[in-house]
């Protein structure tokens, strides 16, 4: 089972864990053309490789937060917080 | 060489050393008319019907690893029609039709076997929204009949329907149609059925990348045994579309999420019938060898390790025992995971791509099986006459930014 350290509960079984999406999207302005919008909600580079993306310790402490996390091998690689900028190796 | 009781009569008499190969592993050409980049199901199905529907024989199937080793040999092997929307219903259904006929089409047998698929309702909103279920269904022309309490217990004797049960049953919901078909033999047959119509198929043959010329239009790939020009290329390549599109420099509404699936140890005949659990995600079936093939739902996070976590396989084998208490002796002999291309709305895309002479199909999500002939027929027609076809045309990239989505809540079969 995939384990996650969570930045206020330290490492725990997945299963306490909700995946939340990629993470560092920015929400495009209300004059957005139906293309940006659409790149925005639905078009994701679902990386084959390190993908940085939201969790959230839903049966734990509610907290959200970042992982950068590798999609074939699931080894997390960095844990930060929401506000904080991307990790440099991401 | 055609497959009939006098053939198996005639290697009997000659000690079975007359048999061919049943395709042949042809070195790659310079160049095709149309190159498919995927050599599963829905590859397959679409070099078939090129040269069967079209006339256009100069394709060859490039496969990363061998023919049918991604979601093709991966899958629980339903195949089914029971979808909501008209659009829906008249793709998946075509593609059962056409499973219907294809072991005849194909001179290979499938293992097609109708032997119904129960969805069971274990609360008054099941029944509720599997009577909407049946009655759309009915509305597009496809077989559907709710059960009662007592018919899914006819069916169904190993079933715990007794008041205390985990996840009592209330009922249920049937299409006689669906069943099962041996997962492998589609893509045997299709792959024999090409071949002979004079397809390439290359297997060990990784596209690396998407050659362009000027204009931006496709030209051929780059592979792994070199380059292959082509005047058309299709991908039908299941949870690693994204990474085919970003070669090619586009990017889908695609996810890729594991999906896992178990057999049992085999057992007598002991379960006639495909049996859905949309509450818990629990669906199995007895293979034809006597295993229960129990099917899982997502791993919910993205993940291209063709393995699943444990945590979802505890949860569907705790679920399918307390449905079926007498299998808790049974032994798991395999388990694994298939990579599944899951976007928003869970109804796939098959057509153009924004690169000029690129044609995709892909988004089927956790139930490409099922769809394989329809997929490949569909995808064939577009690269072979430039048009989408009539099932295919509410199915386009461009939906989801004008947002005629269709969003098929029925797609899973379980909830997602």
């Amino acid at each position: 089972m995939m384990q996650i350290k969570c930045p206020w509960c330290g490492m725990r079984d997945e299963s306490e864990f909700l995946w939340g999406g990629t993470t560092h999207l920015t929400r495009p302005p209300l004059t957005a053309t139906d293309a940006e919008w659409a790149e925005y909600l639905f078009f994701r580079d679902n990386p084959k490789g390190v993908h940085l993306e939201r969790w959230r310790h839903a049966h734990g402490c509610g907290q959200w937060f970042n992982l950068a996390r590798h999609t074939v091998t699931h080894e997390v690689s960095s844990v930060y917080a929401m506000t904080e900028p991307p990790p440099r190796s991401g | 060489m055609k497959y009939s009781a006098l053939a198996l009569l005639r290697g009997a008499l000659t000690s079975h050393r007359n048999w061919v190969p049943v395709w042949r592993s042809p070195e790659p050409k310079a160049s095709y008319d149309i190159v498919i980049v995927g050599g599963g199901g829905h590859g397959l199905a679409t070099a078939y019907y090129l040269a069967k529907n079209h006339g256009i024989t100069n394709v060859a199937v490039l496969e990363r690893g061998w023919l049918g080793g991604g979601n093709t040999g991966r899958n629980t092997t339903i195949v089914r029609s029971n979808y909501l929307y008209p659009e829906s219903a008249r793709l998946y259904d075509f593609a059962l039709r056409l499973y219907e006929g294809l072991s005849r089409q194909l001179n290979f047998n499938i293992m097609l076997s109708q032997r119904g698929l129960i969805d069971l309702a274990h609360s008054r909103h099941d029944l509720d929204s599997m009577a909407r279920w049946v009655n759309a269904m009915h509305m597009n022309g496809v077989d559907a009949e709710l059960l009662s309490r007592d018919e899914v217990a006819e069916w169904l004797p190993l079933l715990d329907m007794s008041p205390d049960a985990r996840y009592p049953v209330l009922g249920g919901f049937l299409q006689r149609r669906a069943g099962t078909a041996r997962h492998d033999a589609v893509a045997w047959g299709y792959a024999r059925g090409a071949d002979a119509l004079g397809v390439d198929i290359i297997q060990n043959c990784e596209v690396t990348g998407f050659l362009t010329d000027a204009s931006g239009r496709v030209v051929g790939v780059e592979t792994s045994r070199g380059r292959i020009a082509a005047e058309r290329i299709g991908i039908a390549a299941a949870g690693h579309s994204s990474v085919l599109a970003k070669l090619a420099g586009f990017r889908l509404p695609v996810v890729s999420y594991a999906l896992q699936a178990m057999v049992t140890e085999p057992l007598k005949p002991a379960l006639d019938a495909v049996v859905l659990s949309p509450s818990t995600g629990a669906y199995l079936s007895q293979s034809d060898k006597g295993e229960m093939v129990i099917g899982a739902f997502l791993d919910l996070f993205p993940s291209y390790a063709q393995r699943g976590s444990f945590a979802v396989l505890q949860a569907i084998v705790a679920a399918t025992l307390a449905m079926f208490p007498s299998f808790s002796r049974l032994r798991l002999m395999r388990q694994w995971a298939g990579i599944v291309d899951v976007v928003h709305d869970s109804s796939p895309i098959i057509g153009p791509t924004p690169i000029p002479g690129l044609y995709i199909n892909c988004g089927w999500g956790t139930g490409g099986f099922k769809a394989i002939p329809a997929g490949g027929w569909t995808l064939a027609h577009v690269l072979a006459t430039g048009r989408n076809h009539e099932l295919a045309e509410p199915f386009q990239l461009e939906r989801f930014t004008t947002g005629r989505l269709i969003d098929e809540a029925a797609a899973a079969g379980i909830a997602h």
